[in-house]
C-alpha cells in the first residue's frame, strides 16, 4: 500500500488518510496513492481518498497546490494535456479508470465536469444540452424531454424555457454556469466534477448553484473544488484540505494531502496543524 | 458637498511637472504622424487616379457587349465573354480543389498532428515559406506536373486550377490554422468532458466555429488568385478563345490574361476595352474582399 517515499511524515500522513478514507461510507470513488505528473515535474503526490455515494465532497486548499490537477485525473480530463501521467489507481464502481483497455471516452461519459469559466458552446440552448447525448450516441426517446428535465434538475427551466433556440451566448454568467451543470447532466453521468464553479459569479448567482448543489446530491455524486472555505463549510459533506510541500533539496513545490475527514471534523476539530492555521486564515 | 467644495476651492493648485518644454515633446511624433498621413495620401491618390483613368478610357465601354461579345479581330465587336466564364471556371474549380483539402491539412497539423516529430516541423516551415513563393513557379511546376502526367495541351481549365491551387493551398492553409486556434479551449474542453471524441469535437465544435475564419481566408486567397496571370501565361492561356469553356479539359483564357492581351494591341479600341476590364476585374476584387470583411466582422468574438 505504502509507496517508496524517503520522508517518514508522508508515510504516517499517508497511512492516516487511508484510514479516514475507508470510513466512507459507500464509496463510488477511491483514490489509491496517486501521483500525477507534468513530465518531470510531480505535481500531487501519495493521495488516498474516497468519494461517498450521493455526498459532496470538498477540495480544498491554497492556489497551487495541485486541486485541479487532482480533480482532471478524475475523469482522464488530464490525459488531454501533453506529459501528463497519473501513478497509483483511481477506482470507479472498483476498476481502475487508468486500467488497460478502458476507454477515457467512456470515462468522460460517467463522470461529468464542470468548468471554472462557464463554457457553453456557441449554439443554441437546446443544442447546448442535446449535444452530449447526440455525441454519446445515448438511446433517447424523446429529445424534447431530455433537455427540460435536464434544464429543469439544473434549476434553469424556467428562465429558458421560451427561448430554447437562441444562442446559449446570451444567458448571464450564472444561467450560463447552470447550462453548464445541465449539460453535464443530461449524458446521466454518476458523478459531477466542478473545479470552482462559482469562482466568475456575484454572490447570488454563487447562492443558486449553492443550492442546486444540494439539490443535485440526492442523484449525483459531487466533487467540488473551491478557493472558498465557507463554501465548503455550507455545501460539503466531507472536505480534503491539500497544501503545497515545498522539496527541500530542489524547491519544487508538490501537492500533498493533509487531512481528509467530514466537514465538521475538518473545520470545527483539525488535527493537523497546518489545516488549523488555514481554517483560521493564517496562511493562504 | 459644500464644504468639500469650499476646501477644494482653497487648496493651491500644483500643476504636474513634465520636465520638458511641451514642444519638445510634441515634436517627434508630429513629424512621424505627418508622414504616415502622407505616405497614406501617396497611396490613396495613386488608387484614386488609377481608378479614374480606367473608368474615363474604358467607362464608355462597360456595358452588355463586353459580357456578351467573344474576341474579335475589330474592337468594335470584340467583348470578354469567354474570359469571364474562363477566369469562373478556373476560380471555381480551384476553390473546390484547395478548400477541402487546406482545411483538412489545417484541421490536421493543428489539431491531430504530433508537433514534436520532426517531419511536421518541416511541414510546418514549408507550408509558411510556400506562401511566399512567386507565382510564375507555381506555373512551372504545374507545367511540369501536366507534362510528367502527358499531358498534350496544357492550356486547360484543369491546368489553370491546378497552377492556382498549389498558389493559394498555403494561404488557406494558415487562414485556416489562425481560424482554429482562435477557437478557446475551454469549448474543445467542454465537448470531450461531455464523452466526445477527438474527432466529433473537431467536426462538430471546432470546425463550425471556424468556419467565418475559413470564409474569409479562402475569399482573400481566391481573390488573389483571381487576378494572377503570371502562371496561367506559362501554361498557355494567352490565346484566341472564341468560344465558352464548357468542363474541366476545355482551353480557356482569364480576366487578367485578355487583359494583357488588349493591351498590347495598337487599335486604340482594344486599349478601351482593355480598361472597362480592368473595371470589372477590379469590381469583382471590391465586392470579394468586402464579403470577406463582412464576413469577419459580424462573426468576430462570439465568446
Ligand atoms: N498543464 C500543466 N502543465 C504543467 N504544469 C501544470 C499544468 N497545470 C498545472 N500545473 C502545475 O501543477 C501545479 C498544481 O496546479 P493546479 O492543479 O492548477 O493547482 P490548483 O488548482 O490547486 O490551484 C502547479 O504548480 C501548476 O503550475
Ligand atoms: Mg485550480
Amino acid at each position: 500500500m505504502a509507496t517508496a517515499h524517503d520522508d517518514a511524515p508522508m508515510h504516517l500522513q499517508a497511512a492516516r488518510n487511508g484510514s479516514v478514507a475507508d470510513h466512507v461510507a459507500r464509496p463510488i470513488m477511491r483514490v489509491e496513492n496517486v501521483d500525477v505528473y507534468y513530465g518531470d515535474f510531480r505535481a500531487v503526490t501519495d493521495v488516498n481518498l474516497a468519494f461517498g455515494l450521493n455526498e459532496i465532497t470538498a477540495l480544498i486548499g491554497p492556489s497551487g497546490c495541485g486541486k485541479s490537477t487532482l480533480l482532471r485525473s478524475l475523469n482522464r480530463m488530464n490525459d488531454l494535456i501533453e506529459g501528463a501521467r497519473v501513478e497509483g489507481e483511481i477506482l470507479f464502481h472498483g476498476e481502475n479508470i487508468y486500467g488497460k483497455g478502458v476507454d477515457p471516452i467512456e470515462v468522460r461519459r460517467r463522470i461529468g465536469m464542470v468548468f471554472q469559466k462557464p463554457n457553453p458552446f456557441p449554439k443554441s440552448i437546446y443544442d447546448n444540452i442535446a449535444y452530449g447525448p447526440r455525441v454519446t450516441g445515448m438511446k433517447v426517446e424523446s429529445m424534447d424531454d431530455l433537455v427540460e428535465e435536464s434544464l429543469t434538475r439544473a434549476a434553469l427551466w424556467d428562465e429558458v424555457k421560451d427561448k430554447l433556440k437562441q444562442s446559449a451566448i446570451g444567458l448571464s454568467g450564472g444561467q450560463q454556469q447552470r447550462l453548464c451543470i445541465a449539460r453535464a447532466i443530461s449524458v446521466r453521468p454518476d458523478v459531477i466534477l466542478m473545479d470552482e464553479p462559482c469562482a466568475s459569479l456575484d454572490p447570488i448567482a454563487t447562492m443558486r448553484i449553492e443550492d442546486l448543489m444540494q439539490e443535485l446530491r440526492k442523484q449525483y455524486t459531487i466533487v467540488i473544488v473551491t478557493h472558498n472555505m465557507q463554501q465548503a463549510a455550507r455545501v460539503a459533506d466531507r472536505t480534503a484540505f491539500f497544501t503545497a510541500q515545498v522539496s527541500e533539496g530542489s524547491g519544487a513545490r508538490t501537492g500533498v494531502l493533509v487531512e481528509y475527514g467530514t466537514t465538521t471534523q475538518i473545520f470545527e476539530d483539525p488535527t493537523d496543524q497546518r489545516t488549523e492555521d488555514y481554517i483560521s486564515g493564517r496562511f493562504g | 458637498m459644500r464644504s468639500l467644495q469650499d476646501s477644494l476651492a482653497g487648496a493651491p493648485t500644483m500643476p504636474l511637472k513634465t520636465g520638458r518644454a511641451p514642444g519638445e515633446r510634441r515634436a517627434a511624433p508630429l513629424v512621424f504622424l505627418i508622414l504616415l498621413w502622407l505616405s497614406l495620401a501617396v497611396a490613396v491618390i495613386f488608387l484614386i487616379t488609377l481608378i479614374v483613368n480606367i473608368v474615363l478610357e474604358g467607362g464608355s465601354r462597360f456595358g452588355l457587349p463586353l459580357f456578351t461579345e467573344y474576341p474579335s479581330s475589330s474592337p468594335d465587336r470584340a467583348g470578354a465573354r469567354p474570359a469571364i466564364l474562363g477566369s469562373m471556371w478556373v476560380i471555381g474549380t480551384t476553390a473546390v480543389l484547395t478548400i477541402p483539402l487546406g482545411v483538412a491539412a489545417a484541421v490536421h497539423l493543428e489539431e491531430f498532428a504530433d508537433r514534436k516529430h520532426w517531419f511536421n516541423r518541416v511541414i510546418e516551415l514549408n507550408v509558411q515559406n510556400l506562401a511566399a513563393v512567386p507565382s510564375i513557379v507555381y506555373g512551372l511546376l504545374a507545367l511540369a506536373f501536366l507534362t510528367l502526367v502527358g499531358v498534350r495541351d496544357k492550356n486547360i481549365v484543369i491546368g489553370g486550377a491546378l497552377a492556382l491551387s498549389l498558389l493559394i493551398l498555403p494561404v488557406i492553409i494558415i487562414a485556416t490554422r489562425e481560424a482554429i486556434r482562435a477557437v478557446p479551449a475551454e469549448i474543445r474542453d467542454g465537448s470531450l468532458a461531455l464523452g466526445a471524441t477527438k474527432w466529433q469535437t473537431t467536426w462538430r465544435q471546432v470546425l463550425p466555429a471556424s468556419v467565418p475564419g475559413i470564409a474569409t481566408g479562402s475569399i482573400l486567397a481566391l481573390s488573389r488568385a483571381l487576378g494572377e496571370a503570371a502562371p496561367l501565361l506559362l501554361l498557355g492561356a494567352l490565346v484566341f478563345v472564341s468560344f465558352d469553356p464548357n468542363g474541366l479539359l476545355s482551353g480557356f483564357t482569364t480576366l487578367p490574361i485578355q487583359i494583357f492581351n488588349w493591351t498590347g494591341r495598337p487599335q486604340e479600341g482594344f486599349h478601351e476595352l482593355a480598361a472597362a476590364a480592368s473595371l470589372l476585374l477590379l469590381g469583382l476584387l471590391l465586392v470579394m474582399n468586402g464579403l470577406a470583411i463582412f464576413i469577419r466582422n459580424r462573426y468576430q468574438k462570439r465568446w
